[in-house]
């Protein structure tokens, strides 16, 4: 049980890409699993530590683009599936553009 | 002695007063201190630096608004990695000292974001160096962010939103920077808060002077003004806080001119949530819902139910008044995920509004579906964007025409409500009596930029995209005098009617109805009550 492996992807809708408000999320959300998490942007690697904002921004994921989660230890797969969920539900953010003002017309 | 002007950019209007107050932003970090001989101690004071500087980001979250709170996050967020500080604490434990470590680990971060091809990483990279500084101050034993006073004039090379916040803006302050720019983060929050901001000053302010007059309305700075400057300047500041009690008072009036026309000022609405704390009757209506945003707030395509029932839920805020609704206006600098068309050249000139939703109708059908069923609630009107030809319009016509009796079929209620289009295209403006059309709204902003060839993306080009362009005012003239002779209805949403230079030529033109920012509805009444259109 505590060498379960499970592995997981999403698509970024985020409009912005991966910036500072998502990436705060992420690490947020990977930290309070107690195993290993790691985050990539290819299936391949390189894989970083979900839980670190420098990493995760390095990445400078732009909208469209996969991430792909791995992680080891007890209650992985509960960690990888909230991890998916919430790339998929876009961080539970609402409307990523237009907030400031009365620009468009 | 004669008073020094200094020119600059306003990025957040108002006028103040006060005594100069430099920040004085590289001498905290160019400081120097004697490292500790132990290790350990040294690995302490960097450890101490840094949570007292979390802690004090922590404090100013609680004043941010959701803007400034993201950045501040990030901060905190970096300097509790401990990918990021592992490597300055193992430095520290081989005998580097805690300012050098720090230093060398934030520059090697700060120029990796520098690097970026993407506008928004690059930007962060002010918020590194802030972290960076914040942290060696404390180091270096300065404390100033704390120390800056309220009712000063701040003068600086640019402002970190952290320093922002840390200052206590209830007391008439302003700021001047010689960098910065309008769109930055503390531009935003400056003008949230209502605080008077220049950016770009095109000179610099003497070390010793003292007062400075701040007109971040025209973009000026009066330094070591005589008595003549202030008693001038005092006068504005009295007119204008006599003019925030008038425009209070206009709110909830309809907008008339001093001469008695009446003018219809509706407001352009983005998001539901807008509408919650506003009361109607400050409005002649909504002149403008921005579909796009309600489909930006879902992951997916919003259904038809959802689309339904929000575009009901403004008809009924609404209260009778009318409501145009814009289709989905996708595109340009407005992409959404798996709609628009990814890695176009020159997308204001591409496949944006009534084009993409004629190239994709699938999910337009669903828009028109669910306005159809919302026009049986309330006084509903909707209208096409980006039209440059009359088949486009028929177009549209023919496919709402189509989901209605489909609808009906199917045993829903629905009707085709009245289907104007948006005026932005010059095709469009300089033609108007080709279309067939029940309603015209101009769209100043999209027209301005396509009638000036300057793209309001690009700042570089900013000075060009004037509405005031004798160009842009006649095109308006001459569809307002059309649609006159025409006997159809015309409104103007943009940032034009909302500009005071802008507004009485506006009407001078014959324009009689405008639609603005929420924001913006009691300034426009208010300036609307001081035009004489019979002088």
């Amino acid at each position: 049980m505590s060498h379960a492996v499970a592995i997981g992807s999403a698509r970024l809708i985020n409009e912005t890409g991966l910036h500072a408000r998502p990436s705060v999320k992420l690490t947020q959300l990977a930290k309070s699993f107690h195993g290993h998490i790691e985050l990539a942007i290819s299936p391949d690697g390189p894989w970083i530590n979900a839980k670190s904002p420098v990493k995760v921004m390095s990445f400078q994921a732009e909208t469209g683009m996969s991430l792909y989660f791995r992680a080891t230890g007890e209650g992985a797969s509960d960690a990888i599936a909230a991890m998916v969920a919430l790339v998929e539900r876009n961080f539970g953010e609402g409307n990523p553009r237009g907030a400031d003002g009365d620009s468009h017309g | 002695m004669a008073s020094l002007v200094i020119h600059g950019r306003p990025a957040s209007a108002g006028l103040a007063a006060g005594p100069q107050m430099r920040l004085a932003a590289s001498d905290a970090v160019s400081g120097s201190r004697t490292p500790h001989a132990d290790s350990d101690k040294e690995l302490a004071d960097l450890r101490a630096a840094i949570e007292a500087v979390t802690s004090r980001l922590r404090s100013l979250t609680a004043r941010a608004d959701p803007h400034g709170a993201e950045i501040i996050g990030f901060q905190i967020a970096l300097a509790e990695d401990e990918e990021l500080c592992e490597p300055i604490f193992a430095a520290i434990r081989q005998g580097v000292a805690a300012d050098e470590a720090w230093r060398g680990a934030m520059d090697d971060e700060i120029e990796t974001y520098e690097g970026s091809q993407n506008d928004y990483f690059r930007a962060r990279a002010s918020d590194l160096k802030d972290l960076r500084d914040q942290v060696l101050a404390y180091l270096f034993g300065v404390t100033a962010p704390e120390a800056l006073p309220s009712g000063a004039v701040i003068v600086g090379k640019d402002l970190s939103p952290s320093r922002f916040l840390s200052v206590d803006w209830t007391r008439g302050s302003a700021i001047v920077l010689t960098e910065g720019s309008a769109t930055s983060h503390v531009a935003m929050l400056a003008r949230a808060r209502g605080v008077p901001m220049i950016v770009g000053l095109q000179g610099s302010i003497p070390v010793d002077a003292k007062d400075i007059l701040v007109d971040a309305v025209d973009g000026k700075v009066i330094v070591a003004p005589t008595d003549a400057d202030r008693q001038k300047f005092h006068r504005r500041m009295e007119c204008d806080a006599a003019e925030r009690v008038a425009i209070e008072r206009s709110a909830h009036r309809p907008a008339v001119t001093r001469d008695g026309v009446s003018v219809a000022v509706s407001i352009n609405v983005a998001g539901l949530a807008e509408l919650d704390k506003l009361n109607p009757d400050v409005c002649d209506g909504v002149g403008l819902v921005r579909t796009e945003l309600l489909f930006a707030d879902e992951c997916a395509q919003p259904t038809e139910n959802s689309q339904y029932s929000a575009y009901c839920r403004i008809l009924n805020w609404a209260a009778g008044r009318p409501v145009v609704v814009r289709t989905l206006d996708a595109g340009g600098d407005k992409p959404i995920e798996g709609l628009t068309i990814d890695g176009e050249r020159n997308p204001f000139l591409g496949v944006r509004g009534v084009r993409l939703s004629l190239a994709r109708p699938a999910p337009f059908r669903v828009q028109l579906r669910a306005l159809a069923r919302a026009a049986v609630h309330g006084n509903l009107k909707v209208m096409v964007p980006m039209v440059t030809v009359p088949a486009e319009m028929e177009a549209v016509r023919s496919l709402f025409h189509e989901e209605v009796q489909s609808l009906k079929q199917a045993g829903v209620e629905a009707t085709v409500p009245p289907l104007g289009m948006m005026i932005e295209v010059p095709a469009a403006a300089i033609a108007p009596d080709a279309f067939k059309a029940d309603f015209f709204s101009i769209g100043s902003n999209d027209l301005t930029q396509y009638v000036t060839a300057a793209g309001r993306d690009n700042e570089a080009v900013s000075a060009l995209a004037d509405s005031l362009n004798p160009a842009v005012l006649r095109l308006i003239a001459s569809v307002v005098r059309y649609a006159e002779s025409a006997g159809i209805g015309t409104s103007l949403c943009g940032d034009a009617a909302a500009d005071p230079d802008m507004l009485p030529r506006l009407l001078a033109c014959g324009l009689r109805s405008v639609s603005v920012g929420i924001a913006s509805v009691a300034r426009v009444k208010a300036a609307i009550a001081k035009i004489d259109l019979s002088a």
